[in-house]
């Protein structure tokens, strides 16, 4: 799949979307947009009106109902365009994701339990149940579930991460997505879905927007438009009669004719909004998509902008992955540097990451270079599940380090006590929320090495950020309450979870949504799954098991835990790109009030001329600006609609403050510029 | 804006504000179900009451059960109205003998009445009996305004509970309305209204001799009980066609305060009573900010025009300026007792609300102090508005305008926890739409028909503002009428009965739909990320939403009336 984001215009998007705007001009994919249909309608009505005019009976002059009904046009069009631009981009990404579905061929086998017969079948001809054999340099035919086997697998194709990544039977990393290749090795699969139902199939209708629902908060924003729309078709339509009384009583001028009411009418219908409301809900899934997360349903979206409580895992989104030395802490009648050297000797064939760090951290303190192993004749003794130790033996010197009771038992076993003052330093260690890792040398207790958790770095300043965005983090983990209340005090979350299992967390969520909250979280293994689709957003890692896909609503393709505050930003996004573009829509009538009501009734009452505050030359380069403005604006805020308002992490009180003088107060000043400026270049270009 | 006037809206508005806290909180009281030691009493009525009609008070209503109960409660009311006007000569308490109205006539009045409209087609001194003035219109003075008052209530419940399946007991709210709010302080009112020289009698018309030596007919009557609650339910309907700028029912310039006063004392506290209920007092506050200033920027306009005067006097020579010996300013149509000022205080304050009552001609007011009238009402009276319906319409522009600017933070929008999905949306445009479409179409229709064109006194601008006028007022029940339309024909009065019962059940049963969809939501607890609904930001966003939703919709039809108007007059040479 690609990873370039298309640019905004990009001229191949632009041409086809030109075109699928002008196939959109059907009626019955008008029909679905209410405010759109209307000025549909007035297209058509204006467009009669100018064949009247060309007649000879026209009821203004041929060239100003021409003008107006062209830019009534242009404003439908304006509308099919953005939605087509935004669609556009979300298709280039289902095709490229199309492109990974190879028709391969399949080796099904009738008996699980042996490999050696298979029967050659169309991948597309696989069903829920079937068993395959996949091998090295294989694609894997469909998603499933390894029963047998390991293999390193090629998922670059879906997560755009090209280090192969180890597929195994049993545990959380059993799930293989259809799309991806075995690099080596060989995996028996289970497919656990039918033709047409895979996740890449799920991805690319989503994407699609084939079965683009409107979000809830989408369909009551529709019913204010549809509302202001009949309100305002009332406040026009009234005007005919109200107008022929006035002439009728003042005796002078004509009635407003029918082209100017429907130029009125949808000047001051919310068109800005109702041409970009469904580009914004393409643009919000298809952003989220640009962060390789793919979200199951558009509520999904819109829910991320609500969230409050992020539930967030501890290792990989808070930590980095894995604990690194930060210390050594000598017992009584030993040097540091004592305790270091024999620390990294006990180290230096320990390929672990916790055993690269203290290597790394001698280094660092006392400039302890690496040395030979093998050249000292030591013998590395490696750990296992049955000592739970590891170190070296180096002539008669064993060294030795591990877990504080692993280390108690080598140390008995010479005969010896364990050094009291060294516990209690075990027990302090642990408080502050590290691990403490006791090294020794035959019977003798060297000290400790502080293994840490290490907090990623600004990770706190995000987490100051949500805060003021009014949203709770909870940091989750299995370790003990006290190591887990450091390291949450450290990285700066509001509150956690120790010890916790799938059931607490699940607990945890209901407690959260009964106070009426909404819980965004993330999960990968198959025990988060309740969880998951308990939560009201949930980002199952791609990494992770099929269960917990399903139970997500989005699926982050990167695997990145910290990725869940990307998705509540856009989110928010996208609502506020609503909130932004209805409010602007709105406040821009005041202005199209003072440019069509002047001029559509100078001819009964002259003094109505007082209005015209913007001096606009004359009542039909008056209305022709106020439409053509209009129509204009739609192709100005198409970029605003597909990149979305940018989100600032400001309190609620400030953002409404800000965007209102923006959107609200702009939205009332922009127009009068905007229509003197169009007025302007009619009179310079003598179209009036 | 002189000296005297600053100082009468000064102490006015002074006086007022300083009621707002211990009004609302009775009433926030006596809804919770404990008026306190005063009306201790009223306890061994209420539940006589509720035994005689067979009413559980235990028993809470959902919101549809609720909107049927008030529906019925009023389409009773509006049938002994109009059995009373119908049947008025043949009952006791006419000493005039006053025929039967005709049924177009009593219709309109009926309908007028259970509105809180009191728009009125008929005059009162020389076509209602006593006892249809009492027990017809004075009793619903104090229904419908009891009606407004809990449909409010219930919207705040709605607000103020969660996850709960009821928003109170219509029979039980309308009786305590009644029997704690209303009931004590119009009698209170009533009595100094008498005081002051207010009359209240059952007696027969007296013919007096002038010092002309001519023979004038005065009309008598109760008066002074009736007065009371046309103000204090801001009903409005006069028992006298003068209404308040007659001396029987408004002699002097304590009483023109204490009316003025009585009007908006329920709309305002209604605000503080909110805030309570809701559990946050800085939440009635700001609706009553928003409200207050709304109105002192229309005040000023009304009184800054019509001490301006009229130019077209002002070219005969007349003197116009204000002295000591003169109000100056545009005085046809007022009572000098009361002068500018006052009438001009009045005027804002009676359309403000939907009272209605009036203490001078509207009809003569300059085109702009004409024009806020005329604004007020269209706005949805929300500015202080009717009792009840003031704040109940001022909260769903809240919930309008909190959908708009919530989205702006980039959440779903909420107000006081409670989400504002699709079906409030429905109900709030349905609540806010009804008002516009028939205020609206009604002035299209008459303007278009022989019938409605045939009532219009003044040519021209004026005569299209008082159509206007005259369905904005029955639309948004006020009441108050241009006058110059001579609207006791039989087009005029089906024309507004219907537009004033639209104009009230359509949006109560949409606002108590909304009340019912609420009180069953859950309540989302406040965060950062939660957009305050008391600050200075929400307010000026209430004014905004209210302004824009009313200007859009009338800009154009005021446009061709009072706007054109003003033009014309000081464009004149």
């Amino acid at each position: 799949m690609t990873r370039r984001k298309p640019a905004l215009f990009d001229p191949s998007l632009l041409a086809a979307a030109a075109l699928d705007a002008l196939r959109k001009l059907d009626p019955r994919v008008q029909w679905r947009n209410p405010v759109m249909f209307v000025v549909y309608i007035g297209s058509i009505l204006t467009t009669a009106l100018w064949a009247q005019a060309l007649a000879g009976h026209g009821e203004a002059p041929a060239w100003f109902i021409f003008n107006v009904a062209l830019w009534l046009w242009f404003t439908v069009l304006f509308a099919n365009l953005a939605e087509a631009l935004a669609e556009g981009r979300s298709k280039a990404q289902a095709a490229a994701l199309r492109g990974m579905k190879q028709s391969v061929q399949a080796k099904k086998l009738a008996n699980p339990a042996d490999r050696t017969t298979v029967a050659q079948v169309r991948a597309d001809e696989l069903r829920r149940g079937d068993v395959v054999l996949i091998e090295a340099g294989d694609y894997v035919p469909a998603d499933g579930e390894v029963i047998a086997g390991a293999a390193s697998v090629d998922e670059s194709a879906i997560t755009g991460e090209s280090a192969p990544v180890i597929r195994e039977s049993g545990g959380d990393f059993s799930a293989v997505t259809g799309g991806t290749r075995v690099l080596s090795d060989w995996i028996i699969v289970r497919v656990t879905v039918n033709p047409g139902e895979t996740f890449l199939d799920r991805m690319i209708a989503m994407v699609e927007s084939a079965r683009r629902q409107k979000t809830p908060n989408e369909i009551a924003l529709t019913i204010l438009l549809v509302a202001l729309t009949l309100v305002f078709l009332l406040a026009t339509a009234t005007l005919l009669p109200y107008s022929l009384y006035s002439v009728a009583v003042a005796k002078s001028g004509t009635p407003i004719t029918i082209t100017a009411l429907i130029a009125l009418l949808v000047c001051l219908i919310p068109t800005t909004i109702g041409a970009l409301l469904s580009a914004i809900g393409v643009a919000g899934m298809s952003r989220m998509l640009q962060a390789n997360v793919i979200a199951t349903s558009g509520r999904a979206v819109e829910a991320a902008g609500d969230v409050d409580v992020l539930l967030l895992d501890k290792t990989g989104t808070i930590t980095l992955g894995n604990r690194q030395a930060a210390a050594f802490i000598p017992a009584a009648g030993v040097t540091e540097e004592e305790l270091a050297d024999a620390s990294q000797l006990a180290s230096l064939a320990d390929e672990t990451p916790e055993g690269r760090s203290i290597v790394v951290l001698a280094k660092q303190r006392f400039q302890l270079r690496e040395r030979d192993l093998a050249a000292l004749n030591a013998i590395f003794v490696p750990f296992s599940a049955h000592t739970r130790m590891s170190g070296v033996n180096v002539g008669a010197r064993q060294i030795r380090k591990g877990a504080a009771d692993a280390i108690e038992k080598q140390i008995a076993a010479f005969g010896q006590g364990f050094p009291r003052a060294v516990l209690a330093t075990v027990q302090e260690v642990a408080r502050r929320g590290s691990t403490p890792l006791i090294v020794s040398d035959g019977a003798r207790a060297l000290g400790i090495i502080e293994l840490k958790d290490i907090v990623k770095g600004g990770i706190r300043e995000r987490f100051g950020e949500l805060r003021r965005m009014g949203i709770r983090t909870i940091m989750i983990t299995g370790d003990n309450p006290l190591t887990a209340a450091a390291i949450a005090a450290e990285a700066g979350v509001d509150s956690f979870l120790a010890e916790a299992t799938p059931e607490a967390k699940l607990k945890l969520i209901r407690e959260h949504q009964g106070q009426g909250r909404l819980v965004a979280m993330t999960g990968d293994g198959t025990n988060d799954a309740p969880a998951l689709a308990q939560a009201d957003v949930a980002v199952a890692m791609n990494t992770g098991t099929q269960a917990a896909k399903e139970a997500g609503n989005m699926v982050d393709l990167d695997s990145n835990p910290t990725k869940l505050i990307e998705v509540v930003e856009t989110g928010k996004q996208m609502l506020m790109t609503r909130g932004a573009l209805t409010t602007f829509s709105i406040a821009n009538d005041i202005a199209k009030y003072f440019a069509i009501i002047p001029a559509a009734f100078v001819t009964t009452y002259p003094q109505l001329n007082a209005l015209n505050v913007m001096h606009l030359a004359s009542p039909y380069s008056a209305i022709l600006s106020a439409v053509i403005f209009n129509a204009l604006i739609i192709v100005f805020l198409i970029p605003l609609a597909l990149k979305g308002v940018r989100y600032r992490a400001l309190g609620a009180a400030s953002l409404l403050r800000r965007n209102l003088l923006v959107y609200g107060l702009g939205g009332i000043l922009v127009p009068f510029a905007g229509i003197k400026l169009v007025d302007l270049g009619l009179v310079v270009t003598h179209l009036v | 804006m002189n000296a005297a006037a600053m100082m009468l809206i000064g102490v006015f508005l002074g006086l007022l504000l300083l009621c707002v806290k211990p009004v609302g909180l009775y009433m926030a009281r006596v809804f919770e179900g404990r008026p306190g030691w005063p009306l201790r009493a009223g306890a061994s009525i209420e539940r006589r009451i509720y035994r005689i009609c067979g009413i559980d008070p235990e028993a809470g209503m959902g919101w549809k059960h609720y909107a049927l109960a008030l529906l019925m409660f009023n389409l009773l009311g509006a049938a002994a109205v109009y059995a009373l006007q119908r049947l008025q000569v043949w009952l006791p308490l006419n000493p005039q003998k006053f025929a039967n109205l005709a049924a177009d006539s009593a219709f309109n009045t009926a309908v007028s009445f259970i509105t809180n409209t009191n728009w009125q087609g008929y005059s009162g001194e020389s076509a209602m009996s006593y006892l249809t003035q009492m027990a017809g219109l004075a009793v619903q003075n104090f229904l419908s305004a009891a009606t407004g008052i809990v449909v409010a209530i219930a919207l705040i419940r709605g607000l103020a509970r969660h996850s709960a399946a009821t928003i109170g007991n219509f029979w039980v709210d309308v009786t305590r309305a009644t029997l704690y709010i209303l009931l004590p302080v119009a009698l209170l009112l009533a009595l100094v209204l008498v005081s002051q020289g207010v009359i209240q009698n059952f007696s027969a018309y007296k013919d007096v001799t002038t010092v002309e030596a001519r023979t004038q007919t005065l009309p008598m009557g109760p008066i002074a009980s009736q007065e009371s609650i046309k103000e204090l339910g801001t009903n409005g309907g006069g028992f006298l066609n003068a209404n308040s700028a007659h001396p029987y029912e408004n002699p002097n310039a304590l009483t023109n305060f204490l009316e003025m006063l009585a009007i908006l004392i329920i709309p305002a506290g209604l605000t503080y009573t909110f805030g309570r209920m809701v559990g946050d007092t800085r939440q009635g506050w700001a609706v009553l900010a928003a409200m207050g200033i709304l109105f002192v920027a229309l005040l000023a306009i009304t009184v800054h025009s019509e001490q301006q005067g009229n130019p077209l006097i002002a070219q005969l020579g007349v003197d116009q300026t204000a002295s000591a010996s003169q109000s100056g300013g545009n005085m046809e149509g007022k009572e000098t007792r009361f002068g500018i000022a006052a009438s001009a205080l009045f005027a804002t304050i009676t359309t403000a609300t939907s009272c209605g009552a009036v203490n001078a001609m509207h009809d003569s007011f300059t085109p702009l102090g004409g024009l806020v009238p005329l604004f007020q009402m269209q706005l949805g009276e929300v500015v202080f508005g009717g009792v009840g319906t003031g704040i109940y319409s001022m909260l769903i522009f809240a919930i309008v305008g909190v959908f708009i600017a919530g989205l702006m933070i980039g959440r779903t929008p909420e107000y006081l926890g409670k989400k504002i999905e699709a079906f409030e949306m429905k109900m709030s445009s349905i609540a806010i739409l009804v008002m516009p479409f028939i205020v609206l179409t009604g002035t299209a229709i008459a303007v278009s028909v022989d019938a409605g064109r045939a009532g219009v006194a003044n040519p021209g601008a004026h005569g299209f503002s008082e159509i206007l006028y005259a369905f904005s007022s029955a639309g948004n029940n006020n009441g108050s009428a241009f006058a110059g339309i001579s609207a006791n024909t039989p087009f005029y009065n089906v024309a507004l009965a219907l537009t004033m019962w639209l104009g009230r059940f359509w949006p109560i049963v949409a606002v108590l739909a909304i009340a019912g969809s609420l009180a069953a939501k859950k309540r989302i607890p406040v965060s950062e990320g939660t957009m305050p609904t008391h600050g200075v930001t929400f307010v000026i966003l209430l004014i905004g939403t209210v302004l824009l939703v009313g200007a859009l919709t009338f800009v154009p039809a005021l446009a061709l009336g009072p706007v054109v108007e003003h033009l014309i007059v000081w464009k004149t040479p």
